[in-house]
């Protein structure tokens, strides 16, 4: 029997360069396919091919050994094939059931909607594929992975047979990702066909049955998971050898630089989410904060960088209090801020990179004097740091919302770090980036711990803060459970404090 | 805090949430080429469409295709023919009668021959002013609908400073009078400004009830402490010779130094937009609030001072028109500036060299259309219908790319593919 679907020497070529290159290969009924590379690799433009938002230049696309050409996405949908986007296309104010049937509707007598049958439908297929979902809810009401099983139901209520995934757990919180994975892996034995597209190496060796490497365009390499270990795959991914261990050496630790006292501080509904929280970061170390996403931790970093107000509590840095000054007022102290939306809080993305290189400092001479700015020692500026954190783009005059977002993270990194600092408050630096720019970016925080600066490290990816920190605090629904020194604890046991256990063993770094 | 109000979505903001996303972030997706070539073609389809709209109006071409076929083609043509040659004559001249005038030295000819282009410049005048005053509030994200009525209350103001002091040297009441206009305006701009700040009220809203408040308190000024004592008509008195802005030509001729004023506030604006530090501000506020504030920018304060300087400037073309043109001030000060400058703004791409040259646009098809309304019985309202259409165009570029197969900008796969990045 043919292949559900193959791709024959797919290339795609965009001006100066070629995003595809003869890609090649098959994919076999009820198999979850991992397609693996870095950013930029082409695995986007792949599936854009094969779900026709692009043509390609050249090569053919089988399904079940039948040539197609699609000429829109309905074509693809039709003939089984079916994508899950990063971004959900859903439509926030209605039901469940309305986005399912949006555009293909069951309608009763007289061409009225018929919801009921919907629903049924609905449910039929959550029974099956277990994926557990209310007909009725709003979307605007349900966690993202509950929203992203709408999408995937989406897919199956039109009668697709391969599914594409893009980047799905870029999105989802770690014990949503592991539902993911629980339903990809019934939709597979139920005869699904997956291709699961992602960067993330844990991911592809967890799920997959086969794995494809992209590599610029090219495919590089085809593995299954007992015949490939994590850092073979990243080296295949990257070109090179990479160290997804670091090499870090003893903490050399000064003193105090940040320190949180009774801090309370409440979201935008006026709940609390930070708890009399109280710690203290010292120079030349890295306390990470480890916590579910959603525990208090955005709320602790926007009051310690004044971006938010606080109900209760003292923040101070070096001796300096705090804990009502504005953001700009901290940032003169020598506090770096790493944003965890970059998007949202750290860059302006119509502004170009030069622009949003002295985001912070525009105001300040050398830049400034007499409120003009020297735009061309701005540029200069922006050139060397382009040069010096290996930032990506055409010109420091590219507009930074055409940069990717590994390149967008290092605008923020190289502004960040470029100017003397004392404090780096990082949240969530390498969320949603490939495994060069994580490496690269891991480097950076590493390299200003050893300089002496204090490193405050928020993030939900465990890994992130077991390689990184000489201290661990984790954070569950708005309180500091424990501090723990790096080495006496296990990734599992930080993970059950992370659920608000603490194991009788480290009972004494209870708070 | 307060500024969470700012973020709450409703049906209005939802709206101008988009609409600001084009402005602000519009020009990324255009390359410079395009963002020239656009209105250019939107322009020339405007005046194709304003003919076709100007024929099928016109009774006369009908009888004249009842007649004969090819009568009725020949009509047609002659009456595009010279309804837009009445036009370019009402709005630059008549070339060959400037250059008869030149040719017989005689003053009065030469004056009558250059009279429609200095008249275009003079309506440019208040077009610039208040384009730039839009221009301004959307490069920072305010949606500044009240310059209609931030111009009537400059005008008031001026023209009160104008009339009211006496015995100020030219060069301070000149000034002193503007000044007046601006501080005007820019309290009607403040106003909705500190709303906005404050409260979350939605800017649109605000200006828009503004402009009533103008409307009748400058009727009631008119009517009352204003008013030109020996009259019942709503007009004020006659400013003082003083505070009249010098004319460079012997009467008809009324072109004003209002007009170099207006060019130096071109520069001054792109200087306080793109070089100053206060420009910056604006401009993070007007393109991501959230990395604003993120950078230590008070982005209340920020939308506050957009909206006064916005206000301001508006004022000022009160005060212009005022000082320059009517030396008093009466009901119908203002044939539609501010609202002709909201699309004045989008045609310029909000760059204020950009509202120079829409405001020239403007100025002269508007002077233009009267001479065509007298020479060519077409009505001026074909001058409006050919201002929309430019508009929508600049709108909607998508229809001109059609109609003229351009392609659409590439930036950002050329940009991808030339760094190599994919998506993310």
């Amino acid at each position: 029997m043919a292949a559900i679907l193959e791709f024959k020497n797919i290339t795609k070529v965009f001006p100066g360069v070629i995003a595809n290159d003869k890609i090649c290969f098959t994919l076999e009924k009820g198999e979850i396919l991992a397609l693996l590379g870095e950013n930029g690799a082409g695995k986007t433009t792949l599936m854009n091919v094969l779900y026709s938002l692009y043509q390609p230049d050249d090569g053919e696309i089988y399904i079940e050994g039948e040539k197609v050409t699609f000429n829109s996405p309905v074509d693809a949908i039709l003939k089984g094939i079916g994508m899950v986007h990063q971004h959900f296309m859903l439509v926030p104010v209605f039901n469940v059931a309305e986005n399912v049937m949006l555009g293909q509707e069951d309608v009763k007598a007289g061409g009225f909607l018929d919801i009921e049958k919907t629903a049924k439908k609905i449910l039929e297929i959550s029974e099956e594929y277990k994926l557990e979902v209310n007909p009725y809810d709003l979307i605007k009401d349900l966690p993202v992975g509950v929203q992203q099983r709408v999408e995937i139901i989406k897919l199956l209520f039109r009668g697709a047979e391969v599914l594409i995934f893009d980047e799905p757990t870029a999105v989802l919180t770690p014990q949503e990702a592991d539902d993911l994975f629980v339903i990809i892996r019934s939709l597979a034995k139920q005869g699904k066909s997956i291709i699961f597209i992602t960067h993330k190496l844990r991911e592809v060796m967890d799920l997959a049955d086969r794995i494809i490497v992209l590599r610029q365009g090219k495919v590089v390499g085809e593995t299954t998971p007992d015949k490939a270990s994590q850092s073979s795959l990243a080296a295949m991914m990257v070109g090179r050898e990479v160290i997804l261990e670091i090499d870090k050496t003893p903490a050399k630790i000064g003193k105090q630089v940040l320190s949180v006292q009774d801090l309370i501080v409440t979201d935008n509904k006026k709940q609390v989410t930070v708890d009399e929280v109280t710690f203290n970061v010292n120079a030349g170390e890295v306390l990470g904060i480890a916590g579910v996403q959603g525990n208090g931790q955005t709320e602790l970093v926007e009051a310690i960088t004044g971006l938010r107000t606080l109900s209760k509590g003292l923040i101070k840095i070096e001796d300096v209090e705090v804990s009502h000054s504005t953001p700009r007022r901290i940032t003169e102290l020598g506090v770096a801020h790493i944003p965890e939306d970059r998007q949202r809080d750290g860059l302006v993305l119509p502004f170009p990179v030069l622009e949003n290189l002295i985001l912070c400092t525009y105001y300040l001479p050398p830049y400034a004097k007499n409120k003009i700015i020297n735009w061309k020692l701005a540029t200069t500026h922006a050139e060397e740091l382009k040069e010096q954190f290996d930032i990506r783009a055409p010109s420091v005059t590219t507009h930074v919302s055409n940069l990717s977002g590994g390149n967008q993270q290092k605008v923020i990194v190289a502004r960040e770090l470029s100017r003397p600092i004392s404090l780096l408050v990082a949240s969530q630096p390498t969320r949603g980036l490939d495994v060069g720019s994580i490496e690269y970016i891991h480097n950076q925080i590493i390299k200003k711990r050893d300089e002496g600066i204090a490193v405050l490290l928020v993030s939900p990816e465990l890994d992130e803060i077991m390689q990184l920190s000489d201290r661990i605090a984790i954070m569950y629904r708005g309180k500091i459970l424990a501090i723990i020194p790096a080495g006496k604890a296990s990734k599992e046991q930080v993970g059950l404090i992370m659920a608000g256990v603490i194991p009788n063993e480290l009972a004494e770094y209870k708070i | 805090m307060k500024k969470d109000k700012l973020e709450k979505p409703n049906g209005v903001n939802i709206f101008f949430e988009e609409l600001r996303k084009r402005i602000t972030g519009g020009n990324e997706k255009r390359s410079t080429w395009q963002s020239l070539l656009i209105p250019f073609l939107a322009i020339i389809t405007g005046l194709i469409f304003g003919g076709i709209f100007n024929v099928i109006t016109n009774v006369d071409v009908y009888s004249a295709f009842k007649e004969s076929f090819t009568g009725g083609l020949a009509f047609t043509w002659k009456t595009i023919a010279v309804s837009y040659s009445s036009l370019f004559k009402g709005a630059i001249g008549d070339p060959s009668f400037i250059v008869e005038a030149l040719r017989s030295g005689d003053q009065k000819m030469i004056a009558r021959a250059f009279y429609p282009i200095t008249e275009s410049l003079v309506a440019t005048t208040p077009y610039i002013f208040a384009g730039l005053a839009v221009a301004l509030g959307f490069k920072a994200g305010v949606f500044n609908i009240g310059a209609e009525g931030q111009l009537f209350i400059g005008g008031a103001t001026s023209v009160f400073v104008g009339y009211y002091f006496t015995g100020l040297p030219a060069y301070i009441h000149i000034p002193f009078a503007l000044f007046a206009g601006a501080a005007g305006g820019g309290l009607w701009g403040f106003i909705p400004g500190w709303l906005k700040a404050k409260t979350g009220g939605h800017e649109v809203i605000n200006t828009i009830m503004m402009n009533y408040i103008a409307f009748l308190l400058s009727d009631w000024l008119l009517g009352g402490p204003l008013q030109r004592p020996d009259t019942y008509q709503k007009v004020s008195p006659e400013i003082q010779p003083t505070a009249v802005l010098p004319r460079f030509f012997p009467d008809p001729i009324r072109f004003h130094a209002g007009f170099f004023i207006a060019v130096l506030f071109i520069i001054l604006v792109y200087i306080f937009m793109f070089k100053t530090t206060w420009g910056f501000n604006l401009r993070m506020v007007g393109a991501n609030p959230n990395a604003a504030k993120y950078a230590g920018v008070n982005v209340g304060q920020n939308i506050i001072l957009a909206m006064t300087l916005s206000g301001a400037l508006a004022g000022m073309a009160g005060a212009i028109e005022v000082l320059g043109v009517n030396h008093k001030l009466f009901g119908a000060i203002s044939s539609g500036y501010g609202f002709d400058s909201i699309a004045l703004a989008l045609l310029g791409n909000n760059n204020p060299i950009g509202v120079g040259f829409a405001a020239l646009l403007f100025g002269t098809l508007s002077n233009g259309a009267t001479r065509m309304q007298i020479d060519a019985r077409i009505p001026v309202e074909i001058i409006s219908i050919i201002q929309a259409i430019v508009l929508m165009f600049i709108a909607a570029p998508a229809i001109i790319r059609t109609i003229y197969r351009l392609k659409e900008p590439k930036e950002k796969d050329q940009l991808l593919a030339a760094t190599n990045l994919g998506g993310d």
